[in-house]
C-alpha cells in the first residue's frame, strides 16, 4: 500500500461521527457568541441546560436500548405518568422522599411491563411501546383528569430551578452528568457493555456467544421506565406543576438526540459522547434561535432537518468510503497488471 | 429703549413657558426605545392576537420596541423559556398573560431581579410575580352579568353547565368562583351547575367537550363558555346539531367570531370588552413603571395614550373597565 493511501485511512478513520459533532459544536458556540452578545453568559447557559434536562436524561437509557436494536416510545408518557403520580401523591399529604420513591418505583414496573412484552412475546419493541406510549399516558390522565397540582415545597422546587452554589451549572443538570458518566462507564468499560454492542450487532452470534439477551433487555428497559420516571420528578419540580400532560412528545427530542448522536437504529453503534455531544448540540441551536426570536416552527424544522441530515450523512459517508475503497483497489490491481506485464 | 422692551418681553415670555413647563411636570415623559416582550398564553389564540396586537400598537406610540413571543400548546410551563429568553435579552419589561398562576412565579421573580419590569394582563399571577395586573374588567363584574344573562334567558330554571378553557388558567377560575357566589342568590335557587368542562382553548377539543356535554346531560338549559375560543366551537357545535334554538349559550367572545352566530339565532347575547384596549394599556403601565413614573403603588395615576389617566387599585389592579354586551341590535358596530 502506498504512503499516501495509509495516511488517508488513518485520516477517515479519525473522521468518524463523534469528531464530526465536536467539530459542529465548537462553530455552534462560536456562531452563537458571534450573532448574539448575550449567548455565552453564565445565566444563558444555566437557561440552555436546564431546557433540555428532561430530554438528556430520557437519551441516555434510549442510546442503550437502540443500540440493542430496540425502541422505547413510552418514555414520555412514563415522564408524565411519574409526574402525576407525584403531584396526587403530594396532594394526599404523602411526604416527598417516599412519593419520589413511589414514582421512581413505578416507572421501574412500567419499564419492566415493555421488557416484559418485547422479551416473553418476542414483539417488536416499536409496537409494544407504542402502546404503553397511549397506556402510561392514559393512567397519567386517570390520576389526575385535567387537574393540576401546582404547591409543592420550597425546597424541592428550589432544587429544581437552582444552580449549584457558585456556579451557573442548574443542580438538575448535576444529576444528568452523573448519569451520563455512569452510562458512558457501562457502555464501555464493562462486560455488559459489550454485551449491549454484541446483541445490537449481531444478536444469533451473541446468543450463541452465551449473552442471555432477554434479561439484558428487561433490565435495560427497567432502567429506561426508572429514568424516564426522574426525569418526570424533575420536570414537576423545574416547573412546580404537575399535570397529565407533562412532557407530552418528547420521546421524539429524545430519540432525535440519539440517532443525531450516531447511534443508528441498525443497532451495533454509536456512544454516549456521541449523544452528549449531539443533545448539547440541539440545546445550543434551539437556545441561539430562540435568542434570535426564531419561531418555534422554525426551531422544530431545522432540529428535523438536523436529524434527516445525520441519518443520510452516515450513509452517504459510507457509500463513498465503498466507492473509494473499491477505485483504489481497482488501482492497485492495474499496478500490479502493469508490472507483471512488463516483466 | 427698545432694546429693553425686548429683554423684558423675553424674561416675560421665558418665564411663562418655564410655568408652562412646570404646569406640565405631572405629565413625566416615557423612556424612548424601551424594549418590551409580550407573552400571551398562546400564540395561535385569535383572542390573543387582538389583546397583543393592542399592546404592539401602543409600543409603536411610545417609540419602543415591542415582540411578541410564545409557546403554541397552553402549558403551564411552556411560558417560561420565553421568560428566559427575555431576562437574557435583557428587555425592559415582560407582559404576560399567565397560563397558570403559580408556575412562572419563580422566573418573573428573577426578571424583576434583573429590573425588568412586569405587567400581567388578562389572566394574572399571585401578586408576588407582577407589579401591576391590568383587568379587563372587575372579575366579579363578569361572573355575576354571565350568571344573570343566562339567568334571563332559561327563566331562572333548569341545569346549565360552564364550557372553560385550561383548569388552572386564573382569570377563568376567578370568573367562576363569582358565578358560583352569583348562584347562591335565592332567584337561582332553581338553576343547577351540573358540570365544568375545560376545552384548554383548543377549538378542536373545545368542540367534543360541547359534544360531550350535550350527550352526558340531553335536559341541560344553557353553556356558559367564558372564553372565546370555547364559545366559538360551542356555537360552531350547537348551530350544526339538533340542539340549536333549544339550549342558551352565552359566555365571553368576540364579536368577529360570533356574528354569524348571533344572526342565526344560536347565540342571543355574549359580552365583551376590547382586547386590543387590555393589550395598549398594559404596554403603557409598563412603560411607565420602567421609566420610573410610577412604582404599582395603590392610588398611583399614569397616562396611558388615548385610554387617557388610570388609577393603580388595591393589589396592583387596574382595571379597565366594565364590559360590553354584544346581541343582534348592536354586533355590526365593532370590527375585531
Amino acid at each position: 500500500m502506498s504512503q499516501d493511501q495509509k495516511s488517508t485511512r488513518r485520516l477517515a478513520s479519525r473522521l468518524n461521527w463523534e469528531t464530526i459533532l465536536a467539530v459542529l459544536l465548537v462553530i455552534a458556540i462560536a456562531g452563537g457568541g458571534f450573532l448574539n452578545q448575550d449567548f455565552l453568559t453564565p445565566e444563558n447557559w444555566s437557561n440552555l441546560l436546564a431546557n433540555f434536562i428532561e430530554i438528556a436524561l430520557l437519551a441516555l437509557p434510549l442510546s442503550l436500548i437502540v443500540i440493542t436494536k430496540e425502541i422505547d416510545l413510552s418514555v414520555a408518557s412514563i415522564l408524565g405518568l411519574s409526574s402525576s403520580l407525584l403531584g396526587l401523591l403530594w396532594e394526599s399529604k404523602v411526604s416527598m422522599p417516599l412519593g419520589i420513591l413511589v414514582c421512581l418505583l413505578v416507572g421501574a414496573v412500567a419499564g419492566a411491563l415493555n421488557g416484559f412484552l418485547v422479551v416473553r412475546f418476542g414483539l417488536p419493541s416499536l409496537a409494544v411501546t407504542i402502546g404503553t406510549l397511549a397506556l402510561f399516558r392514559g393512567f397519567a390522565y386517570v390520576l389526575l383528569g385535567d387537574k393540576a397540582i401546582a404547591d409543592f415545597p420550597a425546597e424541592y422546587t428550589g432544587f429544581g430551578i437552582g444552580t449549584i452554589p457558585n456556579t451557573f451549572i442548574p443542580s438538575p443538570f448535576a444529576l444528568f452528568i452523573i448519569l451520563a458518566i455512569v452510562f458512558w462507564l457501562i457502555l464501555h468499560h464493562t462486560t455488559v457493555g459489550r454485551r449491549i454492542y454484541a446483541v445490537g450487532g449481531n444478536q444469533t452470534a451473541a446468543l450463541f456467544s452465551g449473552v442471555n439477551i432477554g434479561r439484558l433487555k428487561i433490565l435495560l428497559f427497567i432502567a429506561s421506565g426508572a429514568i424516564s420516571a426522574l426525569a418526570g420528578i424533575i420536570y414537576t419540580l423545574r416547573f412546580s406543576s404537575s399535570r397529565a400532560d407533562n412532557g407530552t412528545g418528547f420521546e421524539l427530542s429524545a430519540i432525535a438526540a440519539v440517532i443525531l448522536g450516531g447511534v443508528t437504529v441498525q443497532g451495533g453503534r454509536g456512544t454516549i459522547t456521541g449523544v452528549v455531544f449531539s443533545l448539547l448540540l440541539i440545546g445550543i441551536l434551539n437556545n441561539v434561535l430562540t435568542l434570535a426570536d426564531v419561531a418555534n416552527e422554525i426551531l422544530r424544522i431545522v432540529t428535523g432537518s438536523l436529524l434527516i441530515v445525520s441519518v443520510l450523512l452516515p450513509n452517504l459517508i459510507a457509500s463513498a468510503r465503498e466507492r473509494w475503497r473499491v477505485r483504489q483497489r481497482l488501482k492497485e490491481i492495474a499496478k500490479i497488471e502493469t508490472v507483471s506485464a512488463a516483466k | 429703549m427698545k432694546r429693553y422692551a425686548i429683554t423684558q418681553i423675553l424674561i416675560v415670555v421665558s418665564s411663562l413657558s418655564i410655568m408652562g413647563i412646570a404646569g406640565y411636570a405631572e405629565d413625566k415623559p416615557i423612556k424612548k426605545d424601551l424594549k418590551i416582550t409580550g407573552i400571551p398564553k398562546n400564540i395561535n389564540n385569535p383572542y390573543m392576537v387582538i389583546q397583543f396586537g393592542g399592546a404592539m400598537e401602543a409600543c409603536k406610540e411610545i417609540g419602543a420596541e415591542g415582540k411578541v413571543v410564545g409557546p403554541s400548546e397552553t402549558g403551564a410551563s411552556a411560558q417560561v423559556p420565553y421568560i428566559n429568553t427575555a431576562i437574557t435579552q435583557r428587555q425592559n419589561a415582560i407582559l404576560v398573560a399567565a397560563n397558570d398562576p403559580n408556575a412562572l412565579i419563580p422566573y418573573l421573580k428573577k426578571a424583576m431581579d434583573q429590573k425588568i419590569k412586569v405587567v400581567t394582563l388578562d389572566s394574572d399571577t399571585a401578586p408576588a410575580g407582577r407589579a401591576i395586573f391590568i383587568n379587563q374588567a372587575s372579575s366579579e363584574g363578569i361572573g355575576q352579568s354571565l350568571v344573570q344573562t343566562l339567568a334571563k334567558e332559561i327563566g331562572n330554571r333548569g341545569d346549565f353547565a360552564i364550557l372553560s378553557a385550561t383548569p388552572n388558567a386564573t382569570n377563568q377560575n376567578t370568573w367562576i368562583k363569582y358565578m358560583q357566589e352569583e348562584l347562591k342568590k335565592p332567584e337561582y335557587k332553581d338553576m343547577k351547575l351540573v358540570k365544568i368542562a375545560y376545552g384548554n382553548d383548543e377549538d378542536q377539543k373545545s368542540f367534543t367537550e360541547t359534544q360531550g356535554l350535550l350527550q352526558a346531560y340531553p335536559d341541560l338549559k344553557g353553556i356558559i363558555s367564558p372564553t372565546s375560543v370555547g364559545i366559538a366551537a360551542a356555537a360552531r357545535y350547537i348551530s350544526s346539531s339538533p340542539y340549536k334554538g333549544k339550549i342558551v349559550l352565552t359566555g365571553l367572545g368576540t364579536p368577529n367570531q360570533l356574528r354569524q352566530f348571533v344572526k342565526d339565532g344560536t347565540i342571543k347575547e355574549f359580552e365583551l370588552w376590547n382586547p386590543a384596549d387590555v393589550g395598549y394599556l398594559a404596554t403603557y403601565a409598563a412603560a411607565q413603571l420602567a421609566s420610573g413614573n410610577i412604582e404599582g403603588k395603590e392610588g398611583e395615576t399614569f397616562t396611558a395614550g388615548k385610554l387617557g389617566n388610570r388609577t393603580i387599585g388595591k393589589d396592583g389592579v387596574v382595571l379597565l373597565g366594565p364590559p360590553t354586551v354584544f346581541n343582534a341590535d348592536n354586533i355590526d358596530k365593532f370590527d375585531f
